[in-house]
C-alpha cells in the first residue's frame, strides 16, 4: 500500500504542504530550467517531428527524473480528470523503465514542475501525453543503459534494466541513482526510440488497477476538495441573479457582525465572504444574499424558439468541405436536428483553495489546464506570470469547461484579500446549475440525395456558438467581469479543422462523391458556452447518424449494411463489424423493443466507437428506457483496456442521459435549471440491464484517445432504436417522455 | 459544545448546534468521505449512516443527532484493510472521478447491514437517491452485488464452522 | 291465534318475498351481449382516439387502472378503502380478461351507471357518481380511446371486502341514495371556459372524489362539497372557501400549478396529486386553463386577499431552541424563503397551514421524487434522519413561525403512525 501512496500525487505528504513549504516553492526550482520555451531549444528544422508532446517539450528531463537514490518521478501537463489518465501514464513510463509502476511517482500539470500541456480535454492526454512519455521513457532508459555498459564494462545488448538496476549478463549490477550524475537526462529528445516490442509487454495492454481508486473508496485525500492547509480558512461568493446583473448596493454591517466572518470582499460586482468554518461562510454568503440589490439587465431569448433566434444571429460561415457537384434540391431527402443546451453537471460544485503570500499566489485548482488558468488569474489579481504558481488536484467529474476556472478565480481574488491565509471556495449546487458554461444549443440540417441504394450527394450545415470560451485571460473568469474595473471578454473562438469546435465531426466519414459541409460560427452568445465533453461533435454524430437511418430506410436497406456500404476504412468496418456482431444484429429484437445502431470516429482521426443498444418505449406515456448497449472501441493501441471501457460505457451512459432527459430550462428572465430538480439526470433505476464495451486493440498503432468516442454514437443508436420500435424519427433532443409520446401519437 | 458519536468514539465539536453534520465531519474532524454535492438532499454525495440508516449529512444538522451513531466510510475499512464494500469497489473498478463513490458505498451499505439478498430492481431502487454524473452505474451495482455475495459467503461459512464445531 | 300467527307470519313472508322482488328489480341489471370482437383502429375517427386520450388523462384512468410497473390500463392496482381492498379492472380491450367484449352501450353504462356488461354492479370506487355527467360525444372518444389500447391478458384479482360489502347486489341500494345525476349545470351567465371546466370537474375529473369528505357509506356529502376529503392517507385540501392556502388561489396560479407543478405561491403536488398533474400534461392547455378557471371560483370565498402575517401568541407557543436549530440545518437550505430559495416559502405553503398534519409529516417523512428523467419539485426523505420527536417539533415550530392557524395535535402520536403505516386512510 505503500506503493500507492509513492505513485499518488494526492498522498498525505504532497498535500500537507504547509504554508512555508509553499512559500519556499516546494520544489518548483527542480526542473523549471528545463522548461524553457520550445523555440530556444527546437530541433533543427530538417528533422522529423517529434513524438506527441515532445514537440512543444522537448527536453527529456521535464518528463523523467531519476534522483541520486535512484527514484523516478514522472512528470504530465495533463490532469487527471477520472479518465484514469494517471494510471495509463504510469503504465507506459513504467513499461519502458523497467520498473514497476508503484516505484515510479507521477507529478500532473502544475505550472512550477510539468511541463506546459494546455489544457486536458479532447481526448488527447494519450497522443500527447502518453507518447511523449513513453517515447522519453524509453530514450532515458537506452541513455541509462549506455552508461552502466560503459561503467561496467560491457556492450549494451548486455544490460538490462529491471526495477531501478542495470544487471549485466556476468550479473555485475549498478542502480540508476548513480548513472544520472551530470545532467545526463538534461538532452533534446529524439525523433524515434526503440520502443518495447509488443510482443514483451508487461504492463501496457494490461487492465492495470487505477492507482488512484484506493483512496477515493476508503476516504482517502483525494480532491481540491478535501485539501486541508494550515490556517486555511473558507470562503463562499454571492454571484448575481442572472447574467449581466450589476450589484447596486448591499449592506454588508450585519454580515460582518455574524460568527467567524473574517471579511466581507467587494470589488464592483464581485461579491464573496470568507470565515473561520466553512458553514459560518456558508450562513454569511446567505444573508449577504438577502442584503445585496442587483440591476437585471439582461433578457434571454424565448426559449420555445431558441434555434430560430440563434440561426438569425450573424454568423461566420466557414466551408469545411466542398467535394464535387451537389444533386438540385428537388431530388433530395433533407431533415433538420437539435440539441438544446446542455450542462457538464459535475456531482461536486467547483472548489478551489489559494494562498497570497508575498506577492505571490498559489492556487491549488481541479480546471482542465494550469498554464492557461495561470495567465488568467495573474492578470486578473496583477501579477506577473512567474508570481502564480496553479497546481492541478483533481476535483468531481468535469466533462468539460466547467465552473472550475472561476472557482480559481474567485479564490484569488479572496485570498488577495486574506493574505497569509490559504481561503478555500466551494461553489453552492445552484451557482454551478447556473453559472457554469454550459454545451452550446446546435442545430443540423441535412439533405442528401441517393441512387441505386448509395448516397450521391449531401449537403451539411450546423450552427453553433463557440465551443471554447476557456481561460485564456481575465476575462474570461466570471470574477474578472464582476471586478470594478472588468477585463475585456476575449472573442468567441472558432477551434479549426481538423479537429473543429462546433463542426467536430461535421464532415461524414462515409464516402460520398458529392458533398458540402459550412460551419455557420454564430459569435452571440445569449447563455454562457464553452467545451462539453465531445463539443460538437455530440449534435453532428447524432445528426448524421439519425439521417444516415433515415437514408438506409429510403434506400430499404438494413442500417448497419448500409453504413458498410460507405465505408472504406478497414478500422471503421471491423469497428461496425464488431459491435454489430456482439450485439447480435442479425437475430433482431425482443417484441415491443427497438434496436439502434450508430458509428462515428471521433474528429474523424481519433478513437473508432459503433455502438448499438435496444430501448423500450412505454407507449402510452412515451417513457423511453434503455435496456442494453454494445459498444466497439479501437483507440488505437490500448494501454489499458479497462480504462477504456470505463471512459467507453461512462461516455455511454453519460449520453444517455443527455440524450434522453437533459436540456437547460430557462425563461425570457432567468435559467430555471438551478438543481438537480430541474436539471433532472439518469437515476439508478433507469440504468441499462446490460452494457458491454469490446475493445479492438491495435498494438504498436498510435494511441487514439478515448473519453469523448462514445458520446455522438450513443445518442443516434438510442434515436435510431426509438424509430425502429415507434416508426417515430425524432429529431429534437432530449427525448423527454412528452416529446416521445407527441411524436408517436395516439 | 456539542457531543456526536462518530464512527464509535465521542467527539465534542465547537460548531454551532445548527451545522449539519457534513461541515463538522469535513472540517473538525478532517473525515473526507462524505462530499458536499448539492447541500439541498438531491444527490447523496454526503451520505452516511445513522443508526444504520442511510442520511443526508448535508441537511442533518449535529443538534438533531442526540446520542445517535454515526458511521462514515472511513469506519468501513482503511487502504491496508479495505472492508467487502470497498474491496468490491477496487476490484470492480467502480470509479471514474469516485466523487459520487464514498455516498454510494455508504448507501450501500445501509442496504447490506439489513439483507444481503435482493433483487436487481431492489438494489436499483435502493440507490435511486444517489447520483453518479461519470456513468460508473453498472459497475457501481456489479460492486455491490459482489460484496453482498462477499458477505454471504462468509456468513456461510462462520455457520458451517459453528455447526461442525 | 294460532290464525293470526299464520296471517302474520304470511304477511310478513309476503313483504319479504315483495321486497326481494321489488329488490331485485332494483338490483338487478341485464346483461349487455357481447361483441364478436373488439372495433378495430380504422373503426374509428383519429381524432376521437386523441381526445379520449386527453379525457383519459382528465379522467386519470390510467392511475388506477395500472399496477405499478405493470401494463397500462390492464389493472390489478390495489385500492384501499374504509372497507376493505378492492383491486382495479382490467380496461384494455382484451376480450377473456378485460372488455374487449364490451359494445358501446355497455361501456357507456359502465362509466355512468357503475354497472358491468354482464350486469353486475362495480363499487364506487370507480366514480360512476361523477362520470355520470359524461356526455354520449366524449364517452365515444374514451371508448375509442380504450378499445384501440394493446389488449392485454390481465385476470381481475379478487377484491377483499369482508361480507356485506362484499355482496355487490347491496350497491343497488347506494346507487338509489347517492348516484345523482347532472352534478354539474352549465351556466350561461358564466364564460365558456368556466362551463368547460365546470363539466371537466364536476364528472371525469372527478376532483370531489378526494377533496369533498365522505359519509360512513363511502359516499360524497355533497352538502360539504370541497370541504377538504382524504386520499391514500393524504388530506385533500379544501377547494372551497375554506382552502387552507395562505395565499389565495388564482386562475393563474392554479393553471401553473396544474400545467407545470409548480406554483411558487403554494407548493408543489405531492401524493395522490402528483400523478394528477403529471396527467394534466398530456391535456390541451385550454382545458387546463378552463379546469383552473372554475376552480378558481369554487375556492373564490376564501379569506383574505394577502398572507395573514403569524400571531404573536402562536410563535411563542412554538417548540424551542432545537426544533429552530433542525430548521436551521435541515431545512432553511431550500426553504429560506430568500429571493433564489430552490423551495417554497413555507409562510405559502397550503401542507403547512392545512388543518391536518398529514401532508406536512408525508412530505417530510418520505420526501418528493419527480417522476424519472422529469424536472419537478423535489424534497429529500428525512425518515431515517430524524426521530419522531424531532420531526412533531419541526412540525409544530413550522406551523408556529409559518402558518396562520393554530396549532396541530397529537403530532408524535401521528409521526410515529404515519411513519410505520399505521395510519388509517
Amino acid at each position: 500500500m505503500n506503493a500507492i501512496n509513492n505513485t499518488n500525487l494526492l498522498s498525505r505528504d504532497t498535500l500537507a504542504l504547509s504554508r512555508r513549504e509553499v512559500l519556499a516553492g516546494g520544489g518548483a526550482v527542480i526542473v523549471s530550467f528545463s522548461l524553457s520555451p520550445v523555440h530556444a531549444q527546437a530541433p533543427q528544422p530538417q528533422s522529423p517531428p517529434l513524438p506527441g508532446s515532445l514537440k512543444e517539450t522537448p527536453l527529456l528531463d521535464s518528463w523523467i527524473r531519476i534522483d541520486a537514490d535512484g527514484s523516478i518521478t514522472v512528470f504530465t501537463g495533463k490532469a487527471e480528470l477520472g479518465q484514469g489518465i494517471k494510471t495509463a501514464l504510469l503504465q507506459v513510463a513504467a513499461e519502458e523503465l523497467g520498473a514497476g509502476i508503484e516505484r515510479i511517482t507521477l507529478v500532473t500539470a502544475d505550472t512550477a514542475r510539468t511541463p506546459n500541456e494546455g489544457y486536458t480535454s479532447g481526448s488527447h492526454s494519450m497522443p500527447d501525453s502518453a507518447t511523449a512519455i513513453r517515447n522519453a521513457a524509453a530514450q532515458v532508459r537506452d541513455i541509462l543503459l549506455a552508461r552502466a555498459a560503459e561503467r561496467l564494462s560491457t556492450e549494451i545488448d548486455h544490460v538490462k534494466l529491471r526495477d531501478g538496476t542495470v544487471r549485466a549478463d556476468d550479473g555485475k549490477s549498478i542502480g540508476v541513482g548513480e548513472l544520472v550524475g551530470d545532467d545526463v537526462l538534461h538532452v533534446q529528445a529524439q525523433p524515434t526510440s526503440k520502443l518495447t516490442d509488443p510482443a514483451n509487454y508487461t504492463l501496457i495492454g494490461k487492465p492495470v488497477a487505477r492507482v488512484d481508486i484506493p483512496a477515493k473508496v476508503t476516504g482517502g485525500v483525494a480532491y481540491v476538495h478535501d485539501l486541508r492547509l494550515t490556517d486555511m480558512v473558507h470562503a463562499r461568493v454571492v454571484r448575481p441573479p442572472g447574467y449581466g446583473a450589476n450589484l447596486l448596493e448591499v449592506d454588508v454591517g450585519k454580515v460582518e457582525a455574524l460568527p467567524g466572518v473574517l471579511k466581507v470582499v467587494r470589488d464592483g460586482s464581485f461579491l464573496g465572504i470568507v470565515a473561520e468554518r466553512e458553514y459560518q461562510a456558508i450562513t454569511a454568503m446567505r444573508a449577504l444574499a438577502q442584503a445585496a440589490r442587483w440591476s437585471e439587465t439582461s433578457a434571454l431569448p424565448d426559449p420555445a424558439s431558441i434555434y430560430t433566434y440563434l440561426q438569425g444571429l450573424p454568423a461566420r460561415d466557414v466551408t469545411i468541405l466542398d467535394r464535387g457537384t451537389l444533386a438540385d434540391a428537388s431530388n433530395v431527402l433533407t431533415a433538420t436536428y437539435h440539441r438544446p443546451y446542455q450542462m457538464h453537471g459535475a456531482i461536486g460544485p467547483a472548489c478551489a483553495v489559494a494562498l497570497f503570500a508575498d506577492d505571490a499566489l498559489t492556487v491549488w485548482s481541479h480546471a482542465q489546464g494550469m498554464f492557461p488558468l495561470r495567465r488568467a488569474v495573474a492578470e486578473l489579481v496583477g501579477l506577473a506570470p512567474e508570481k502564480v504558481r496553479c497546481i492541478h488536484i483533481e476535483g468531481s467529474g468535469c466533462y468539460g469547461h466547467n465552473g472550475a476556472d472561476d472557482a480559481a478565480g474567485d479564490a484569488a481574488l479572496l485570498a488577495r484579500a486574506i493574505p497569509g491565509r490559504p481561503v478555500r471556495v466551494q461553489w453552492m449546487r445552484e451557482q454551478e446549475h447556473t453559472w457554469e458554461p454550459f454545451g452550446p444549443a446546435m442545430a443540423a440540417r441535412i439533405s442528401a440525395a441517393l441512387d441505386r441504394g448509395k448516397i450521391t450527394s449531401w449537403q451539411y450545415d450546423v450552427w453553433s456558438n463557440s465551443h471554447s470560451t476557456r481561460p485564456g485571460t481575465a476575462g474570461s473568469l466570471l470574477a474578472g467581469l464582476a471586478v470594478a474595473k472588468p477585463f475585456p471578454e476575449p472573442p468567441p473562438a472558432l477551434i479549426p479543422q481538423p479537429e473543429g469546435g462546433g463542426d467536430r465531426n461535421a464532415i461524414p466519414i462515409y464516402t460520398i462523391p458529392n458533398a458540402r459541409v459550412v460551419n455557420h460560427f454564430i459569435p452571440g452568445m445569449p447563455l454562457r458556452v464553452s467545451a462539453m465533453r465531445a463539443l460538437g461533435a455530440y449534435a453532428n454524430v447524432f445528426a448524421i447518424e439519425s439521417f444516415m437511418d433515415e437514408l438506409a430506410k429510403a434506400a430499404g436497406a438494413d442500417p448497419v449494411e448500409f453504413r458498410l456500404r460507405h465505408l472504406d476504412d478497414a478500422r471503421a468496418r471491423d469497428a461496425v463489424t464488431l459491435a454489430a456482431e456482439k450485439f447480435g444484429w442479425q437475430s433482431g429484437t425482443t417484441p415491443g423493443r427497438g434496436r439502434g445502431f450508430a458509428f462515428a470516429r471521433y474528429k474523424n482521426l481519433a478513437a473508432y466507437c459503433a455502438v448499438a443498444v435496444e430501448v423500450s418505449v412505454e407507449h402510452e406515456t412515451g417513457e423511453v428506457r434503455l435496456r442494453r448497449a454494445v459498444a466497439a472501441v479501437d483507440s488505437g493501441e490500448a494501454v489499458n483496456p479497462d480504462g477504456i471501457r470505463n471512459q467507453v460505457e461512462g461516455g455511454l451512459i453519460q449520453a444517455a442521459s443527455w440524450t434522453l432527459y437533459e436540456q437547460v430550462g430557462f425563461n425570457t428572465q432567468r435559467l430555471t435549471s438551478r438543481d438537480w430538480s430541474g436539471y433532472p439526470i439518469m437515476r439508478f433505476p433507469a440504468v441499462p440491464e446490460s452494457v458491454e464495451v469490446h475493445v479492438i486493440n491495435r498494438p504498436a498503432q498510435p494511441f487514439l484517445g478515448t473519453g469523448e468516442a462514445s458520446a455522438g454514437p450513443a445518442a443516434a443508436a438510442i434515436a435510431n432504436a426509438i424509430a425502429d420500435a415507434t416508426g417515430a424519427r425524432i429529431r429534437d433532443l432530449p427525448f423527454r417522455r412528452q416529446r416521445v409520446k407527441a411524436a408517436i401519437g395516439v | 459544545m456539542t457531543t456526536i458519536n462518530i464512527n464509535g468514539q465521542s467527539h465534542e465539536v465547537g460548531a454551532d448546534p445548527e451545522t449539519p453534520l457534513l461541515y463538522v465531519l469535513r472540517d473538525e474532524l478532517a473525515l473526507n468521505g462524505a462530499k458536499f454535492g448539492c447541500g439541498l438532499g438531491q444527490c447523496g454525495a454526503c451520505t452516511v449512516l445513522v443508526d444504520g440508516e442511510a442520511v443526508y449529512s448535508c441537511l442533518l444538522p449535529i443538534a438533531a443527532l442526540g446520542d445517535r451513531n454515526v458511521t462514515t466510510i472511513e469506519a468501513l475499512g482503511t487502504l491496508a484493510a479495505p472492508g467487502p464494500l470497498q474491496h468490491a469497489f477496487m476490484q470492480e473498478q467502480a470509479a471514474q472521478c469516485g466523487y459520487c463513490i464514498a455516498g454510494m458505498i455508504m448507501r450501500a451499505q445501509a442496504l447490506l447491514q439489513k439483507t444481503r439478498s435482493f433483487t436487481d430492481e431492489e438494489l436499483r431502487a435502493h440507490m435511486q437517491p444517489n447520483l453518479c454524473r461519470c456513468g460508473t452505474h453498472m459497475r457501481i451495482l456489479r460492486a455491490v452485488r459482489r460484496a453482498a455475495e462477499t458477505m454471504r459467503a462468509a456468513e456461510l461459512s462462520t455457520k458451517h464452522r459453528e455447526a461442525t464445531r | 291465534m294460532w290464525r293470526l300467527i299464520r296471517n302474520a307470519l304470511a304477511a310478513l313472508v309476503l313483504l319479504v318475498v315483495i321486497g326481494a322482488i321489488a329488490f331485485a328489480v332494483i338490483a338487478w341489471r341485464p346483461e349487455i351481449a357481447a361483441i364478436a370482437a373488439p372495433p378495430q383502429r380504422a373503426a374509428f375517427d383519429r381524432k376521437d382516439i386523441e381526445q379520449g386520450a386527453a379525457l383519459a388523462a382528465i379522467g386519470n384512468c390510467d392511475v388506477c387502472h395500472t399496477a405499478a410497473g405493470g401494463a397500462f390500463y390492464a389493472g390489478g392496482r390495489s385500492i384501499p378503502t374504509p372497507f376493505g381492498t378492492i383491486y382495479a379492472t382490467n380496461i384494455t380491450p382484451d376480450p377473456e380478461t378485460g372488455i374487449g367484449e364490451w359494445s358501446e352501450t355497455a361501456f357507456r353504462r359502465a362509466l355512468r351507471q357503475g354497472v358491468a356488461r354482464d350486469g353486475h354492479h362495480l363499487y364506487p370506487v370507480f366514480p360512476y357518481d361523477h362520470f355520470i355527467d359524461v356526455t354520449d360525444v366524449d364517452a365515444h372518444a374514451l371508448y375509442a380511446f380504450l378499445m384501440t389500447r394493446a389488449p392485454v391478458t390481465a385476470p381481475p384479482v379478487p377484491n377483499d371486502l369482508p361480507f356485506p360489502f362484499s355482496w355487490r347486489p347491496a350497491l343497488a341500494l347506494w346507487k338509489v341514495l347517492y348516484l345523482r345525476p347532472a352534478r354539474f349545470k352549465h351556466e350561461p351567465a358564466q364564460s365558456q371556459a368556466w362551463n368547460r371546466g365546470g363539466y371537466l370537474v364536476e364528472g371525469l375529473a372527478h376532483c370531489g372524489a378526494c377533496h369533498t369528505p365522505r359519509n360512513a357509506e363511502g359516499a360524497e356529502q355533497r352538502d360539504q362539497k370541497f370541504a377538504g376529503g382524504s386520499s391514500e392517507g393524504w388530506y385533500a385540501p379544501a377547494l372551497n372557501a375554506a382552502s387552507p392556502a395562505p395565499v389565495p388561489w388564482t386562475a393563474d396560479q392554479l393553471y401553473a400549478y396544474l400545467r407545470r407543478g409548480d406554483d411558487p405561491q403554494h407548493g408543489a403536488p405531492a401524493g395522490p396529486m402528483a400523478p394528477v398533474v403529471h396527467n394534466l400534461a398530456r391535456v390541451s392547455d385550454a382545458d387546463v386553463r378552463a379546469i383552473a378557471t372554475y376552480l378558481a371560483s369554487t375556492i373564490a370565498a376564501a379569506p383574505g386577499a394577502a398572507p395573514k402575517p403569524p400571531s404573536v401568541a402562536l410563535l411563542a407557543a412554538t417548540p424551542g431552541k432545537d426544533a429552530a436549530e433542525v430548521f436551521a440545518g435541515a431545512c432553511a437550505s431550500c426553504h429560506s424563503g430568500a429571493p433564489g430559495a430552490v423551495a417554497i416559502d413555507l409562510a405559502h405553503s397550503t401542507a403547512v397551514n392545512a388543518p391536518d398534519p398529514r401532508n406536512a409529516i408525508r412530505v417530510v417523512l418520505a420526501g418528493i421524487m419527480p417522476s424519472p428523467g422529469e424536472p419537478g419539485a423535489m424534497m429529500p426523505a428525512f425518515a431515517g434522519a430524524l426521530t419522531d420527536q424531532q420531526i412533531a417539533d419541526l412540525m409544530s415550530y413550522v406551523r408556529g413561525r409559518f402558518g396562520h392557524e393554530p396549532q396541530w395535535g397529537d403530532l408524535v402520536d401521528k409521526v410515529r403512525a404515519i411513519r410505520t403505516g399505521q395510519e388509517k386512510s
